[in-house]
């Protein structure tokens, strides 16, 4: 058994597991609320005091997915039975279902825009970053405090203009629009975190593989690209964090066609008052595919951020 | 081999046309590698940047179409500048970037330490601690506001259970003296792990060889900490407070769901101020010099910690 | 020849009998808040999607980011919208800044009269300048501020003795403004059914326009007026009147004295969710929620009573909540927006629009003689929307209205400075408002 002294005795592990563990703990309690809220009726959910035992109900989920109205006696008669479980829990609300919410249009909005742009930001951000970290571009150093620089405008300063420019080029309320408003957005992120990693890559193999009469270009995806694979999946969570969750642009600058799912979540009404179970079921299938991706990219992010962005 | 065809032609060929046929030259390389960046960056920021420094002369409102656009001047600045309402958000802003900043960085430092004692099962602790910042901030506000109810939210009860206090004692959105606080208390759940994170990166980054060498050289555990952990950790912890500050100036989602800006004004952050101008009263003109002095502000204190960062980065 | 088919021939003959206008069968999108009654819309509007062939897609916006949105809309000369459900205080904007089109050719070639709807509605929702005949909406959704409460709580006996016993008189609906300060206060911390209760949930809200539709329920009643009756624009001393600082320091006790712990940014949304859960015996809310509250498990079916806004030394008013329906002047299908607009006006329409849960401002369905015993809030909504005032209309309302949140919100819940020291503020900030816009 080899050993280090470098390595931390039992009982400092020990020790410092129980207390990471007591504060994961104590986080997590929040995000449960959250979770278990979905699952509440909404009488248990606003409950009076607050019920931490309580009996599942899919109501929230139900809710999330359609809208509902208040049935009057004719309307249930006309209505006949119930078809569904669907139908059966809203009829227990003593409501009928109108037809499907906007949930799953916004949910897939925002699938696309997150999406997207992460894809193309990292494409021009890994891009970019190579040619910063490898070429002598000119202003080398002012440009990239520039690009860092665009994150600093708040976003309500510039959303009057953005708005007014995108509606002169039809990218209002599109896809496209979020898409690129978004990539802007994080190239900042990306170019900075992406050439850290890309600095670490040792030069010697390109100019092996120039060498071997590889072009530029070919050298940079056949050698480059791979060895940077783990810098560019770790910088892609954020940018995915970023682009999935942000509210300031998509409440000002999207609505019917392209709004995402955050400006959507806070404010689903039920049939009277808001609805909370329906609020949080929303955000708790909000969250999963940020997590998954986060959990099958966990090693990256941990190996990962920010290695090299310091070292010049 | 494929290339070695090329290779021998561009051997017998002058240098300019050889670089063609090996490819494009470096030059024009970079420059195709950094032009899309640039110029997305131009058209989507720094050109509605130049329109809002032009629409900050003017007394141009949105919500006016058929009003002329006059040319006001310095009108707007002088106005802002002397406005004690905007100073007032400004100390909002300040306390609030001062104390999350504290809050993460001592936290996420400390739990970036400890996960570092590689425990058992420390990568999916940390994976579980990471999850808060997965959430949108405006979800985050909207529920929280909702746990911080006094009569139906956890937190007053969990506070309750706690210190022995009455939940129904306390408002935390409620009460001038607490909504700072509570607004600092849900950004710093939700924020910590990114501080974290980066402090996690830079403590792996520095070699164990370091500390065979102090350990040979018999320095304490606390000696060790002091001359070798913190100031390799200090680049990445500054860049954690570079990257959280600049969003927390900005912040907006979190605390307008969360408080709305109230009680009163006591959490009217600049941005929520600025929102209200721009997007509520549609003073576009005004609320475009009022942007433009918070750019400069944040460009201006970040230059001078990104110089200050570099000379920590040559130590 | 299938039922199917029946059905598609007589609503085509429909289509041409009433709807002749329109040629082409039309998507239209009709704008409006996010709340209870916007789903009882889209189950109505299926008659109109059966009858004329078009299309309805809603686009609903909660209330807190409606205005913003939407007037965001308008203001760029957007497309979104072919209907818009727009809030009663936009209508000066809508009007000058030509967002809205005017209808009173297209009322007149359709024989809708405006002499058909409440008074005050059409005041409220559909008149630009006020007081004059230039339509821009056609009243919608009446809606006004009033209260509810625990009947239960009220009708038994042992509080009705504790009550009497503390104030000399029977526990009842409030004729008066103290009355209510009492009653709440009375209720404030009591235990009922082995949980603390509270005296009334208030509009407190600070984001976009909550406490001042509730604030000034208190302050009409006292005498506040947004100018000089004589004198257009003329704000001191009817703004800032000490009657009215007594209105605003009343609003404020209701606050400090008889309101749950922590409703400090409270709205229609949390007043409902306080009310249900049972932590108070009176909530102040829109008329819109009552249906909602008549139909909930626990607080409904009888539990629940109706008032409006009590009296006070001024006399007896409520804020006007509600909307029109107005087309959109940058729609391209404005044609087929007129349509719905034909449409929504018939009686029978309207008669289902009330049944569905929607409050109509026509008179011929709240002045039938069965309307009133039709729901336990029917009379109360009736008795309501005869006192009704509304805040500015202005095109600049939104910045009168920033102030007043301003102003109000930082006497009543942040405890900073008098009630008279407020209201000076209001009228300063009023002032440079309208000499902004030229108006003074």
């Amino acid at each position: 058994m080899s050993y280090s002294i470098t390595e931390p005795t039992a009982r400092v592990k020990w020790l410092a597991g129980g207390l990471v563990v007591a504060y994961a703990l104590i986080t997590l309690v929040p995000l449960l609320w959250i979770i278990a809220t979905g699952f509440k009726s909404g009488a248990d959910s606003i409950a009076y005091p607050p019920k931490v035992l309580f009996e599942p109900s899919l109501e929230g989920y139900v809710n999330l997915f359609t809208d509902r109205t208040r049935a009057t006696p004719e309307m249930l008669e006309a209505a006949g039975p119930p078809q569904n479980w669907v139908e059966q829990v809203a009829r227990d609300q003593g409501q009928v279902i109108a037809g499907p919410s906007r949930f799953g249009e916004r949910f897939l909005n925002s699938v696309i825009i997150g999406f997207g742009s992460t894809a193309l930001c990292m494409i021009l951000g890994t891009a970019a970053a190579y040619a910063f970290s490898r070429f002598r571009v000119p202003l080398k150093d002012d440009l990239m405090f520039f690009i860092l620089s665009t994150r600093m405008m708040p976003p309500i300063a510039v959303a009057i203009p953005i708005f007014l420019m995108f509606r002169q080029l039809g990218l209002s309320d599109t896809h496209l629009g979020m898409i690129l408003l978004y990539t802007a957005v994080n190239l900042s992120l990306s170019v900075w975190l992406l050439k850290g990693f890309i600095d670490e890559i040792p030069v010697e193999y390109e100019e092996a593989a120039l060498i071997d009469g590889y072009t530029r270009f070919q050298a940079f995806y056949k050698v480059v690209l791979p060895q940077a694979a783990t810098g560019i999946a770790s910088t892609a969570i954020f940018c995915l964090i970023f682009a999935w969750n942000e509210y300031a642009f998509a409440v000002l600058l999207t609505s019917g066609n392209a709004q995402t799912a955050p400006p959507f979540i806070p404010t689903i009404i039920g049939v009277g008052g808001k609805d909370w179970p329906a609020v949080a079921a929303g955000a708790t299938l909000f969250l999963l595919p940020v997590m998954v991706f986060t959990i099958l990219l966990r090693k990256h992010l941990l190996r990962g951020i920010t290695f090299g962005a310091l070292r010049k | 081999m494929t290339h070695s065809l090329i290779e021998r032609a561009a051997e017998g060929t002058p240098p300019g046309i050889a670089q063609k046929l090996r490819g494009l030259s470096d030059r024009s390389i970079a420059w195709i590698f950094v032009a899309p960046t640039i110029f997305l960056l131009l058209a989507v920021n720094i050109f509605p940047l130049i329109w809002t420094v032009y629409l900050s002369f003017t007394d141009y409102r949105v919500n006016r179409p058929n009003r002329d656009i006059e040319w006001v001047g310095l009108a707007n600045y002088e106005r802002i500048l002397g406005d004690a309402g905007i100073w007032s958000t400004m100390q909002a802003t300040a306390h609030f970037l001062l104390w999350t900043l504290v809050l993460q960085v001592l936290i996420g430092f400390t739990l970036a330490y400890l996960i570092n004692k590689k425990f058992r099962g420390n990568d999916m602790w940390t994976t579980i601690i990471v999850l808060p910042m997965m959430l949108s901030p405006a979800v985050v506000g909207n529920f929280w506001t909702f746990l911080y109810q006094p009569q139906i939210g956890l937190f007053n009860y969990a506070v309750g259970f706690v210190t022995g206090k009455d939940p129904a004692s306390f408002s935390m959105i409620g009460d001038v003296s607490l909504a700072p606080w509570a607004i600092i208390i849900a950004d710093t759940w939700m924020w910590t792990p990114f501080v974290m994170l980066i402090c996690l990166a830079g403590l792996r980054s520095i070699p164990d060889s370091i500390y065979e060498a102090a350990e040979c050289d018999r320095a304490s555990k606390w000696r060790q900490f002091w001359t070798i952990t913190l100031p390799l950790v200090l680049p990445f912890l500054m860049l954690a407070i570079l990257f959280r500050g600049i969003e927390n100036f900005k912040m907006f989602d979190l605390v307008v769901q969360l408080t709305g800006g109230g009680p009163g004004n006591v959490t009217t952050l600049s941005s929520i101020d600025l929102k209200r101008e721009a997007f509520e009263k549609w003073r576009t003109g005004y609320s475009s010099a009022y942007g433009v002095i918070l750019f400069v502000t944040v460009f201006g204190l970040a230059s001078i910690y990104v110089k200050a960062l570099n000379k920590v980065k040559e130590r | 020849m299938t039922k199917r088919h029946l059905v598609s021939v007589a609503a085509s003959a429909l289509i041409v009998g009433s709807f002749a206008t329109s040629a082409a069968a039309e998507d239209l999108t009709l704008c409006w808040a996010a709340w209870d009654p916007a789903n009882a819309l889209i189950e109505l509007s299926k008659d109109f999607e059966a009858q004329s062939g078009h299309k309805m897609k809603f686009e609903f916006v909660p209330w807190t980011s409606f205005a913003d949105r939407m007037l965001n809309e308008l203001n760029s000369k957007g497309q979104l919208c072919d209907l818009m459900i727009g809030d009663s205080q936009w209508i000066g904007g809508g009007a000058e800044n030509g967002h809205y089109v005017k209808l009173n050719d297209f009322f007149d070639a359709n024989g809708i009269t405006m002499d058909d709807f409440i008074p005050a509605t059409v005041t409220g929702y559909a008149e630009w300048p006020k007081g004059t005949p230039n339509y821009y909406a056609l009243p919608a959704f009446g809606d006004v501020v009033g209260w509810t409460y625990r009947k239960d709580w009220f009708e038994n006996p042992e509080i009705q003795a504790a009550f009497k016993e503390k104030h000399g008189r029977d526990l009842g609906v409030p004729a008066t403004l103290e009355e209510l300060r009492d009653i709440a206060q009375f209720f404030q911390g009591r235990e009922i059914d082995g949980k603390t209760v509270y005296g009334a949930a208030i509009y407190t809200e600070r984001g976009s326009e909550g406490i001042t539709m509730g604030a000034t329920n208190a302050l009409y009643n006292y005498g506040f007026l947004y100018e000089n009756p004589e004198k257009p624009y003329d704000l001191a001393g009817f703004v800032n009147s000490p009657e009215a600082a007594k209105g605003l320091e009343l609003y404020k006790e209701i606050y400090d004295t008889a309101t749950p712990p922590g409703a400090s940014n409270w709205y229609m949304s949390e007043n409902i969710d306080a009310y249900k859960s049972g932590q108070v015996a009176m909530q102040m809310n829109f008329a819109f929620i009552w249906p909602g509250v008549e139909a909930d498990a626990n607080v409904g079916g009888g539990k629940s009573g109706y008032f409006p806004n009590p009296a006070g030394p001024a006399g007896q008013f409520a804020q006007l909540g509600g909307q029109g329906i107005s087309v959109v002047a940058y729609s391209t299908k404005q044609d087929a927006a007129l349509d719905y607009i034909k449409w929504f006006a018939q009686p029978e329409v309207q008669s289902k629009w009330w049944a569905l849960g929607g409050y109509s401002a026509l008179k011929a369905v709240v002045e039938d003689p069965g309307f009133a015993a039709s729901q336990p809030y029917a009379q109360t909504f009736l008795d309501s929307m005869a006192i009704v005032k509304d805040f500015w209309a202005e095109p600049a309302y939104a910045d009168l209205l920033l102030a007043m949140q301003n102003r109000l919100h930082n006497y009543v819940v942040a405890g900073d400075g008098t009630a008279q020291e407020a209201l000076d503020g209001l009228v300063e900030d009023w002032t440079e408002v309208f000499e902004d816009e030229g108006k003074l």
